[in-house]
């Protein structure tokens, strides 16, 4: 289950398919995986933007990410999970979030990847600075909703 | 008594400075941390505390060196 911290770019596929070929093996009770990846995109609020940068609060942030884990795993009848996550600085299209789960049914690998994902929106010690393409430099004050109809 | 405090993000910016120690003889709670430590700067709306990396309500209590955070909502992901 691990949770890893990235200071620069990663390949979220290539990723998985190290961690899937390493670490996780041929394991045949697997019947689902479910990933979430989270990219950046070019515009907020109605501007451009041309670099985003994270912050983060080291060793706060691993502590939150393995606490939602563990609760993943006692929720749901997870087999394994992954984090990884960017911080400095990202241009449009870089990945900043990569959450995958693999479970032996769909429902607890699409349930337990939503769960870890909402989770760490609201409790991982992030923060993402914009900066637009007139140079101006801003913090983004909160996250959008994860679930819509709420 | 000796704290640790953090700030992070806008809440960086806003007070001027990343980190601040105070030595203290009582326990203090961490709405206190934020007053000796900042001069009782106007705390902004939403902030959040933790004391060694776990959030915690403004009245917890501070213990000889805890490390105490201050921070905006947070926007990962």
């Amino acid at each position: 289950m691990p949770v890893i911290i990235k200071n620069t770019p990663f390949l979220p596929y290539q990723v998985l398919q190290d961690y899937e070929e390493t670490t996780l093996g041929q394991n045949n009770a697997i019947g689902a995986c479910n990933i979430f990846i989270g990219t950046m995109r070019d515009f907020n609020e109605g501007d451009q933007i041309k670099v985003l940068t994270l912050e983060h609060y080291p060793g706060m942030t691993e502590k939150q990410l393995d606490k939602i884990i563990a609760e993943a795993h006692q929720q749901w009848a997870l087999i394994d999970s992954l984090i990884v996550h960017r911080v400095g600085d990202l241009l449009p299209n870089d990945p900043i979030v990569l959450v995958a789960t693999w479970s032996s049914h769909r429902g607890d690998a699409f349930d337990a990847c939503r769960f870890i994902m909402e989770n760490l929106k609201s409790k991982a010690p992030f923060w993402k600075k914009e900066r637009l393409i007139n140079e101006q430099e801003r913090w983004v004050i909160s996250n959008t909703k994860g679930y819509l109809n709420t | 008594m000796s704290i640790k405090i953090r700030y992070f993000a806008s809440l960086k910016d806003y007070i001027g400075r990343s980190e601040d120690e105070i030595i203290y003889n009582e326990v203090l709670t961490v709405t206190e941390v934020w007053q000796q430590a900042t001069q009782n700067k106007v705390k902004p709306q939403n902030t959040l505390v933790s004391v060694n990396m776990d959030y915690v309500n403004w009245d917890e209590p501070v213990n000889d060196r805890d490390e105490v955070a201050f921070f905006p909502p947070v926007t990962g992901g």
